[in-house]
C-alpha cells in the first residue's frame, strides 16, 4: 500500500482529468457556441438589390438611400430633447419610450430610434447631429418606385418575420426580405447574397482584426437586375381605367405566354410601403376588408366564367365529334328540359349554327352541345371526366403554375363531385342535372388569369406557354423549361377555326357589335355572371359581374386579355369596353375612341359596392333580372 | 568521467521535460501573441522572456548534473536555511505583484524564492529522513519533519501566497512512504470530507451523518478495542470540525474565497465576476472540440480572454488551441513523468534518494492536480503555476532544479549504497 498509494492517485486524476476533457471539448457542444459569441463578431456586408425593367427597358424599381437614427444609450450625453424631437417631428414620450427599449436590449448596442428619415429630415439633421452624443445615423437601402402602378406585380419589401429566420439559415433578424409579386417570388434574384465577414474580438469588445485571416469571410454578390414581361404604359392605362370599380384584368402576349399587365382594383402606389409610414399604410391596405386592395383579383378571384366558356363546350364538342358546325339547334327563349323546365335565353333568330350560337350567346345551342359531349358515353360520370380533361389542358381547374407568387386553381367538377352530391350510386344523375355547365355557371370557377390563359390558348389555336412575369435576368431571356415550353391542349387545331370565327362575329354582328376597335379586328366574347353575397348572414344577390375576353388581331394574335367587373352589369358595358380600349392602348399606342374612354374613366360603380351594406333592400341589373346574355 | 555519469541519466525523465517545456513554450507564444510577432527571442515580449529562461535552465541542468550528488545531501541543511532566510526576507525588501509579496526585484526582473523553497525543503525533509537516529514512526520525529514542512509553508501563507503554501501538503506522500501511520491520511481524507459536506449541506446535518456512520463503524467493530471512548472523540471532533468550518467559511473568509469554492460545488455561478475566470477557461477548453482550433488560432486566447492565461490558466490553451487530443497527450506526459520518478525513487538504495523522489513526484502532482484541476473547472481557484509550462523564469527553474537534482541522484544510486 505505501508503495503504490501515489502510483493510484496519480492515475485516478489523470482518469479524472480525460474524462472531465472528454465532457467539455466533446460531449457538450455547447461551449463552441459560447467562444464564436465571445469573440467573433459577424458582420454582414448587403448588396444592392436588383433593379427592375418594364418589357420595353423602362426602369419602375430602383433603389434609394434611407437613413435611421440610431443610438448607443451608454453613450449618451443630457441633450436638447425639445430641439431633436421637434427636428424629427415625434414627441418627448416617443423618444423616452425608444430610448427605455434601447436600454433594455442592450447599453452597449446599438438600437434603432427612428426609421427612415426624409431626405430633408436627414439632411436638417446631419448638421446638429454632433449636439447628439450617443446617436448616429445608419444609411441603409431602400426601394424607389418609378411608377405608381402594379403595387400587386411588384410585391413590397419587408423585414423578415421570426418564422423565416427560423426556417432560412440565409436571413438574420432584421434582414429585409420580397414578399408577394416579383419582389417575393424572384427574391432570390434579387438580393443577390449578403457577403460576411468575421472580425475577431477581444475581451472589451474591440475589433482586433478578420478572423482566420479572413479565409470565411465571402464578398456580397449583386442583386439581379430583372426585366419583366409587364408593360408599364398598358398597367398604367388598365389601372386608370378600373378606378372606382373592382375586378381584375390580365392581357397576355399569346406567342409566348408573356403577362403585359396584371392589373388588379383597387389598388395601391408601391411607395405607400416604403418608409416611415410603411406600417401605417400596410395596416390600412390590411383593414380594408370591402375592398381589400392587398387581394390579387387577377390571380386570386373565383368567379364564374359564365359565357366567355361557351367557346370551350363548342371547342370539346367539336373534338368528340358529337357536333358538325352546320348543325342547328332552335331556342324559343330558352333551353326546355324535363318536365316543363326551362333554362332561359333572351331574344335573338333561330335556330343557330356555332359560329352565331358563339355570336349571339345562345344557352339553347350549348346545351344541347353540353349535353351531347355527356352523353356520348355509355354513363354521365364517363362523359363529365372526358369533358373535364379537356377543360385541364386549358390550364383550368387547377393552378397555372406562374411564377407569380399566388393564385388559386378555380374549379372544373369531376364525376366524384356530382356523385358526392346527388350520393351516387344510392342516386343516379344525369346530363341535365349539370347544365348550368354549359354556359359557364354553376360549378365552374376560373381566375382571370386562367380565363386570359384560355383566351390565349384558342387565339394561338390549340397552344399555350404558362403565363409568366419574368422575361429576362441581366438581359439574358429566361430558359425555365416550366415557361419555354409549348403546352398542347387536347383539341385539334383545325376545330380552333369556327370558334375563332363565332368570336370574330361576335364583334361584327353579336353580342359586342357596338365595341367594333377601328383598324383592329377583335375576336371576343361577352360574359355576365350572377353572384351572391353572404352579409351579416343573409344571402343576397348582387348585379352580375361584367366578364369580357378578347385577343387581336384576329390572325396573328398579339394580346389576349381577360377582364372582370365586379357588378358591372352585363359584358359588353365595362368589361368589352375596357378590354377594347386596352387592345387599341396596346397595339396602336393610344386610344382613339376618346368618348368610350372618358365615358369608362368617369363611371363609378362605388354606390352599387354600397348597396349590400346599406341595410335596406335594394335592386340590381338596373332593376331588371337578366342573368346572362 | 563525463561518460560514466551520463551514461546513468534517466534520459526518458530528461526526454519528457523537454518535450513539457517545448510544448509549454509553444502555447505561451500563442497566448502571449500580439499582432506582430518579430522574432522568437524578443525580450520585451512574454514568449521572448520565456524563451530566454529555458535556454538559461539548460546551463543551470548542466551545472545541476555536474555537481556531485553528495553535495545535495551535504549541503541540504544550509540550503534549507538560506531558503528560509530568502522567504523571511520578502518580508523587508519583497516586491507586492498582483496582491502577494512574493518576489525580489533585481534589475529588469523579479525572482520568485518561494518557487526554490520547496526544493530546499525537500532536501532537508529527505536529510531528516534518511538520518539514521530517525524513525518516523516515533511520534517525536514525526513533529519534527512538520516543523522542517510546515517552516516555510508558515512563512509563505501570510504574503499571500496560500497556493504556494498548500504545495508543502505534497510532503505526504514520501512521509507515508517511509512509514507515517495511515491513520493520518484517514484523518485527512475524512476532515476533508467533513469540510465539503459542511459547505453543501448544514453543519446539522454532516453531524447527524457523522453520527449515524461512526455508531455503524462502533456496532459492527471487530476488535473490543478502542473502546466507545475513541469513537465518541472522533465523533466530537467530526462535528467539532464541521461547526467551526461553517463558522470559518461564513465569517472569516472573506466572500471571494466563498465563491472559489461555491463555483467548484455548484452552488452559484456569477460568470461575469468571480465565475468570470472559470467560466472562460472552460470555455476555452470546451470549443476545442477534438483537435482544436490550431495553433495561434483560439479565438478565446487571441481575444484575451482567459485572464492569466500564460501563467495559471495556460492549459485552456492547450484545450483550445489543440482540443482533447493535445490535452490529454499533455496529461499524459504528466502523468508519466511522475510515474517515472516514483519508479525511479523505488529502485533507489539511499533513502535520501528515495525521500527526495517521492518529494519531487508529489510536488508535482499537488501542482498538476491544482492547478489542471483549476482549469478545467473541477477545483476551486488556486493561483499556482503548471510545472514546466506556466510563464516564469522563478517557476520554471524551480521545477527545473526539483526534477534535475533527482536526475543527478538517479544517476549515481550505485555509488551511495553503503547509506541505504
Amino acid at each position: 500500500m505505501r508503495k503504490i498509494l501515489l502510483y493510484i492517485i496519480i492515475i485516478t486524476s489523470g482518469l479524472i482529468f480525460t474524462a472531465r476533457l472528454f465532457y467539455l471539448q466533446i460531449m457538450d457542444d455547447s461551449f463552441t457556441g459560447l467562444s464564436e459569441n465571445n469573440a467573433i463578431k459577424v458582420i454582414y456586408d448587403y448588396p444592392q438589390r436588383g433593379f427592375i425593367y418594364d418589357r420595353n427597358g423602362e426602369l419602375m424599381v430602383s433603389n434609394q438611400p434611407s437613413y435611421d437614427v440610431m443610438v448607443i444609450p451608454q453613450n449618451l450625453k443630457p441633450f436638447d430633447t425639445t430641439e431633436f424631437c421637434g427636428i424629427l417631428g415625434i414627441t418627448p414620450q416617443q423618444l423616452a419610450r425608444s430610448l427605455d427599449k434601447a436600454k433594455i436590449y442592450s447599453p452597449r448596442l446599438p438600437s434603432l430610434v427612428i426609421p427612415q428619415l426624409t431626405k430633408s429630415e436627414y439632411a436638417y439633421l446631419q448638421e446638429k447631429m454632433r449636439k447628439y452624443e450617443g446617436f448616429y445615423i445608419q444609411k441603409r437601402s431602400l426601394r424607389d418606385y418609378y411608377t405608381k402602378h402594379g403595387a400587386n406585380v411588384l410585391g413590397y419589401i419587408a423585414e423578415v418575420n421570426q418564422r423565416t429566420v427560423n426556417e432560412n439559415p440565409y436571413y438574420i433578424s432584421g434582414d429585409l426580405i420580397g414578399k408577394q409579386g416579383i419582389e417575393g417570388f424572384y427574391e432570390e434574384l434579387l438580393r443577390g447574397v449578403k457577403g460576411v465577414k468575421y472580425i475577431q474580438k477581444d475581451r472589451f469588445n474591440r475589433n482586433i482584426g478578420p478572423y482566420k485571416e479572413g479565409i470565411y469571410d465571402t464578398l456580397p454578390k449583386k442583386g439581379k437586375d430583372l426585366t419583366i414581361t409587364i408593360d408599364a404604359e398598358l398597367q398604367k392605362y388598365g389601372e386608370l381605367l378600373m378606378e372606382n370599380k373592382r375586378g381584375g384584368i390580365v392581357a397576355l402576349e399569346p406567342a409566348t405566354g408573356e403577362i403585359l399587365s396584371l392589373i388588379t382594383a383597387p389598388n395601391y402606389d408601391p411607395a405607400d410601403l416604403v418608409g416611415r409610414k410603411r406600417s401605417e399604410n400596410f395596416t390600412k391596405l390590411w383593414l380594408d376588408s370591402i375592398g381589400n386592395p392587398l387581394y390579387d383579383r387577377g390571380l386570386l378571384a373565383e368567379y364564374p366564367p359564365g359565357s366567355p366558356f361557351k367557346t370551350m363546350n363548342a371547342l370539346i364538342g367539336l373534338q368528340e365529334g358529337v357536333v358538325d358546325t352546320r348543325d342547328k339547334f332552335s331556342c324559343q327563349m330558352g333551353y326546355y328540359y324535363g318536365r316543363g323546365r326551362k333554362f332561359g335565353c333572351h331574344a335573338h333568330s333561330s335556330p343557330l349554327s356555332m359560329v352565331n350560337g358563339i355570336a349571339q350567346s345562345c344557352n339553347a345551342y350549348f346545351i344541347n352541345v353540353y349535353r351531347r359531349i355527356i352523353e356520348k358515353y355509355p354513363t354521365p360520370q364517363e362523359g363529365m371526366d372526358r369533358w373535364a380533361a379537356h377543360l385541364k389542358s386549358f390550364g383550368l381547374g387547377d393552378y397555372l403554375g406562374s411564377d407569380l407568387s399566388t393564385g388559386r386553381p378555380g374549379k372544373v367538377p369531376s364525376s366524384d363531385y356530382y356523385n358526392k352530391i346527388y350520393n351516387y350510386p344510392t342516386y343516379k344523375w344525369y346530363s341535365t342535372a349539370t347544365i348550368s355547365n354549359a354556359v359557364g355557371q354553376g360549378e365552374i370557377l376560373t381566375t382571370p388569369i386562367q380565363l386570359a390563359n384560355m383566351t390565349a390558348a384558342i387565339a394561338n389555336r390549340g397552344w399555350f406557354y404558362t403565363p409568366h412575369i419574368l422575361k429576362e435576368v441581366e438581359g439574358t431571356p429566361i430558359k425555365d423549361e416550366e415557361f419555354t415550353r409549348k403546352k398542347h391542349t387536347t383539341i385539334d387545331p383545325e376545330h380552333f377555326g369556327p370558334v375563332v370565327e363565332g368570336m370574330h362575329e361576335v364583334y361584327k354582328s353579336g353580342t359586342a357589335a357596338a365595341l367594333r376597335v377601328p383598324g383592329i379586328e377583335v375576336a371576343g366574347k361577352t360574359g355576365t355572371a350572377e353572384n351572391f353575397v353572404r352579409v351579416g348572414g343573409k344571402r343576397m344577390q348582387l348585379t352580375d359581374h361584367s366578364i369580357f375576353v378578347a385577343f387581336a388581331p384576329v390572325d396573328d394574335p398579339k394580346i389576349a386579355i381577360a377582364v372582370f367587373v365586379e357588378n358591372g352589369y352585363w359584358g359588353g358595358r365595362y368589361a368589352g369596353r375596357i378590354a377594347g380600349l386596352m387592345i387599341e392602348k396596346y397595339l396602336k399606342g393610344e386610344v382613339t375612341r376618346k368618348d368610350m374612354e372618358n365615358w369608362i374613366l368617369e363611371k363609378s360603380l362605388e354606390e352599387e359596392y354600397k348597396k349590400p351594406y346599406s341595410g335596406e333592400p335594394f335592386l340590381i341589373n338596373d332593376g331588371k333580372k337578366y342573368s346572362w346574355l | 568521467m563525463m561518460a560514466r555519469s551520463t551514461a546513468g541519466f534517466d534520459w526518458l525523465s530528461i526526454l519528457i521535460y523537454f518535450l513539457l517545456v517545448a510544448i509549454g513554450w509553444v502555447n505561451i507564444y500563442s497566448a502571449s501573441l500580439d499582432d506582430a510577432a518579430t522574432s522568437l527571442i524578443a525580450l520585451d515580449e512574454i514568449y521572448g522572456k520565456q524563451m530566454l529562461w529555458i535556454l538559461l535552465s539548460v546551463f543551470l541542468i548542466v551545472i545541476l548534473l555536474s555537481l556531485e550528488a553528495k553535495f545535495y545531501e551535504r549541503f541540504s541543511s544550509v540550503i534549507y536555511i538560506i531558503s528560509l532566510i530568502s522567504i523571511v526576507g520578502l518580508f523587508f525588501f519583497g516586491k507586492t505583484i498582483n496582491g502577494a509579496t512574493s518576489w525580489y526585484a533585481i534589475g529588469g526582473f523579479t525572482i520568485q524564492p518561494a518557487e526554490f523553497a520547496k526544493v530546499a525543503t525537500a532536501l532537508a525533509l529527505s536529510k531528516f529522513i534518511s538520518d539514521i537516529q530517525t524513525n518516523i514512526k516515533n511520534l517525536g520525529d514525526q513533529f519534527k519533519a512538520f516543523i522542517i514542512i510546515a517552516l516555510p509553508a508558515l512563512i509563505i501563507l501570510p504574503q499571500p501566497d496560500a497556493g504556494s503554501a498548500m504545495v508543502y501538503a505534497a510532503f505526504f506522500f514520501p512521509l507515508y512512504r517511509e512509514g507515517l501511520s495511515g491513520v493520518y491520511l484517514i484523518a485527512a481524507v475524512c476532515g476533508i470530507l467533513v469540510f465539503l459536506l459542511t459547505l453543501i449541506f448544514s453543519p446539522i446535518w454532516v453531524s447527524i451523518g457523522a453520527a449515524v456512520v461512526i455508531l455503524l463503524f462502533y456496532f459492527f467493530r471487530k476488535k473490543k478495542r478502542p473502546g466507545a471512548l475513541a469513537y465518541l472523540s472522533i465523533l466530537i471532533m467530526a462535528v467539532a470540525l464541521s461547526f467551526s468550518v461553517d463558522y470559518i467559511f461564513e465569517n472569516i473568509f472573506e466572500q471571494r474565497h466563498r465563491d472559489r469554492f461555491n463555483i467548484v460545488l455548484g452552488q452559484e455561478v456569477d460568470n461575469r465576476g468571480i465565475g468570470y475566470n472559470t467560466n472562460q477557461s472552460e470555455i476555452a477548453i470546451g470549443s476545442g472540440s477534438w483537435f482544436g482550433k490550431g495553433w495561434t488560432e483560439g479565438t478565446q486566447t487571441k481575444g484575451g480572454f482567459v485572464p492569466e492565461q500564460h501563467t495559471d490558466y495556460i492549459f485552456s490553451t492547450v484545450g483550445e488551441e489543440w482540443g482533447f487530443v493535445g490535452s490529454t497527450v499533455v496529461v499524459f506526459l504528466f502523468i508519466f513523468l511522475m510515474l517515472r520518478i516514483i519508479y525511479l525513487a523505488e529502485r533507489q538504495k539511499s533513502q535520501f534518494h528515495r525521500v527526495y523522489g517521492y518529494s519531487v513526484a508529489g510536488i508535482l502532482f499537488v501542482h498538476f492536480f491544482v492547478n489542471i484541476g483549476m482549469v478545467i473547472g473541477i477545483f476551486p481557484t488556486v493561483g499556482i503555476p503548471l510545472p514546466f509550462f506556466s510563464y516564469g523564469g522563478s517557476s520554471l527553474w524551480g521545477f527545473t532544479i526539483l526534477l534535475f537534482i533527482f536526475i543527478k541522484l538517479d544517476a549515481e544510486r550505485m555509488s551511495f549504497g553503503r547509506t541505504s
